[in-house]
Order: C-alpha cells, then sequence, then structure tokens
C-alpha cells in the first residue's frame, strides 16, 4: 500500500469512528471540515476523540501537537506521522 | 443526611455493603473540585472513622459521564481570588489546600484497600484523588493528566510526592513539564493503574476486586500497606509552601482569567 493510499485509509477510519461515537450519520463528514463544528464537540468530548483515536491506532498523541487542529484531513497526517 | 454508614450529599454520597464502602462523586459538570465538595469530602473523613469498622475496601467513583474528575474548580479559585484582598486569597487557598490534603492524607492512610474506578476525565485535583488510592482501575477511555503548569502553578492536592512515590522519576516530568494528558493504557505501562477495563466497566471491575481484597485477613492487609505505601508528609507539606508561592504571583491571576474566560475548545492545553 503507498503512502497516499494508507493516509486515504486513515483518514477514513477516523471519519467513521467519530460518525459512530458521536451518532453523526458519516456521509455528513468532510475531510476538510471543522470537526468541532461537524461534531458538535465541546473541550471534554474532544478529549474523548482523542482517546477513542488513541485506542484504534495504537499510537500516543500528546495533546500540544494537536493544538490548532481543526479538520480531519489534518488530523490524520498527525496520527499517519506515529503509525 | 441518612445515617453514618449511608449519606447523599449534593457532590458526594457514600454507602456502605457487603463490607465495602463506596463513596460516588457526583457534582456537575465534572465533579470540579472547590468549597462544597471539600465540605462534603470532610464529612466523609469524619465518618470514615464509623464507615471503616464494617469494612474492607473503598472505592471512589463518579457517576457522570464526563468522567472521574476534572481537578480543582478553578472558576471559584479565580472568583475568590477576584473578590478578597491579596493577603486575604492568599490564606484562603492555603486554609483549602491544607484541608484537602487532611482528607486525601485520611484516604491514602485508610486501614482498607482503597480504590479508584475511574472513567474519562481525571485530570489535576481528580488525578490526585485518585493517587491518594491503593489501586487505581481505569476504562480504557480514561484521561489522566496535570495541567498546573498552564496556570503558573504545580499540583496542589499532592499530586508530586504521591506520583514520586507511585512511578519513575522520567515519567513523572514527562506529565508535569509537557502537561499532556496520557490514556489508561499508558497509565498501565508506566504503573500507575493497574487494570484497564472496558467502556464503563471499571466499577464492576472495582467491585470483584474488593471482593477478592475480602478474602484476606484485614490486619495482614493493613500491615502490607503500612510497609509498602508510606505517606510522604514532608514533601506534602513542601508542596503546600510551593504552591502558596507560586500562587502570589500575578502571572497565575493572569492564567486563571484566561481559563475562566476561554472559548477555546481545548482550555485545559498550555
Amino acid at each position: 500500500m503507498t503512502f497516499m493510499e494508507t493516509a486515504g485509509k486513515t483518514l477514513d477510519e477516523i471519519l467513521t469512528l467519530a460518525a459512530a461515537h458521536f451518532k453523526v450519520p458519516r456521509e455528513q463528514l468532510s475531510p476538510d471540515e471543522d470537526f468541532f463544528k461537524a461534531l458538535r464537540i465541546d473541550s471534554l468530548q474532544t478529549l474523548d476523540l482523542l482517546t477513542k483515536l488513541e485506542n484504534h491506532f495504537r499510537v500516543e498523541l500528546p495533546d500540544y501537537e494537536l493544538q490548532g487542529v481543526t479538520d480531519f484531513r489534518t488530523l490524520a497526517t498527525k496520527i499517519q506521522a506515529r503509525l | 443526611m441518612l445515617s453514618a454508614k449511608q449519606c447523599k450529599g449534593q457532590a458526594l454520597s457514600w454507602q456502605v455493603q457487603g463490607g465495602v464502602i463506596e463513596l460516588a462523586l457526583h457534582r456537575e459538570p465534572c465533579n470540579e473540585l472547590g468549597s462544597l465538595s471539600l465540605v462534603e469530602f470532610e464529612k466523609f473523613a469524619s465518618a470514615l472513622d464509623d464507615l471503616e469498622k464494617d469494612a474492607h475496601t473503598l472505592i471512589l467513583y463518579s457517576e457522570l459521564k464526563c468522567g472521574f474528575c476534572a481537578g480543582a474548580d478553578l472558576r471559584e479559585l479565580y472568583q475568590q481570588s477576584q473578590t478578597r484582598g491579596k493577603l486575604q486569597a492568599s490564606r484562603g487557598v492555603r486554609d483549602f489546600l491544607e484541608r484537602i490534603h487532611r482528607v486525601l492524607n485520611r484516604i491514602d492512610s485508610a486501614p482498607l484497600t482503597t480504590i479508584a474506578a475511574v472513567h474519562g476525565v481525571t485530570f489535576g485535583g481528580g488525578f490526585e484523588l485518585a493517587l491518594a488510592c491503593d489501586l487505581i482501575i481505569a476504562d480504557k477511555m480514561a484521561r489522566f493528566c496535570f495541567p498546573e503548569l498552564r496556570l503558573g502553578l504545580i499540583p496542589g492536592f499532592g499530586g508530586i510526592p504521591r506520583l514520586k512515590r507511585d512511578l519513575g522519576n522520567a515519567f513523572v516530568r514527562d506529565l508535569l513539564l509537557t502537561g499532556r494528558s496520557v490514556n489508561a493504557t499508558k497509565a498501565q505501562q508506566v504503573g500507575l493503574v493497574s487494570q484497564v477495563v472496558s467502556e464503563g466497566e471499571a466499577l464492576r471491575a472495582a467491585r470483584a476486586t474488593a471482593a477478592q481484597v475480602g478474602k484476606f485477613d484485614r490486619q495482614t492487609s493493613l500491615t502490607a500497606k503500612r510497609f509498602i505505601k508510606p505517606i510522604p508528609l514532608d514533601e506534602l507539606r513542601k508542596e503546600i509552601d510551593i504552591f502558596c508561592e507560586l500562587f502570589a504571583r500575578s502571572a497565575v491571576q493572569a492564567g486563571l482569567k484566561r481559563f475562566v474566560e476561554s472559548t477555546d475548545a481545548q482550555p485545559y492545553l498550555p
């Protein structure tokens, strides 16, 4: 699998996981969307998302690396860098 | 209050059943530790003398979905620092710390096996409350963090001495100096958490552990606990002094103001 394919898979998994956890239809989420708005989550729920992602991908994502990250695509690149 | 064996407060409730004291936290939004919680924790600490006669285990858990405890009530701390003069605010903080330390030291040294069953946010003072317990059982959505440095403070409820007691210094530095949060799996890897269980299963696992604990001779368990788990009293006292020294700086007031007024999605981050 190429890097682009792997990155695409990671992004897809993030979208599916976020949709399932926050009970939002998967088709309503797009890669470049602001996930705070799309998922309507507050700071505590953001931590939930972070934990879900860490558990799913078996990675550690320090909070400060995600500071300022608001869209799913950038989130996927941050996770990809730790796989 | 119903009786000494059972109490329903605004921030916490407790009951004893089958040799197990269960202390439930339930103050919205996420069990922030302020004046109200402190008064009820003090009542619990006083009641422990009687409760522990019929018990071998104490389980602490949260009834709230958001998590175990988000730590000190920073909004209350900020409001009090605004309405009181500087000297009075400093005295108020010291008094609060002295009192919460007495409660946590009482839980830490209780002649029982103590278990924190945690999920979700276990931050700052909430993390310190869990650290006072003998065992931490975490569901896999639990998250631990000491975000105090973002305010120009150190943890003030005994966090550093108790972390130092339990863990390697390198990981303590990582948690403190970066202020990052870690999940339950990481916390288990470093020896902080004894069991990681599925989402929503921490209390059930804590009850199963309590049933196991109850099989042993209580005096033997207590002797083992006292041998292996000394209370770092000198360092705890020093922590209060350092916290108060830092609290007097204007940077802390600015940090508290920033936090209270923040509309950021991640206000807990430095």
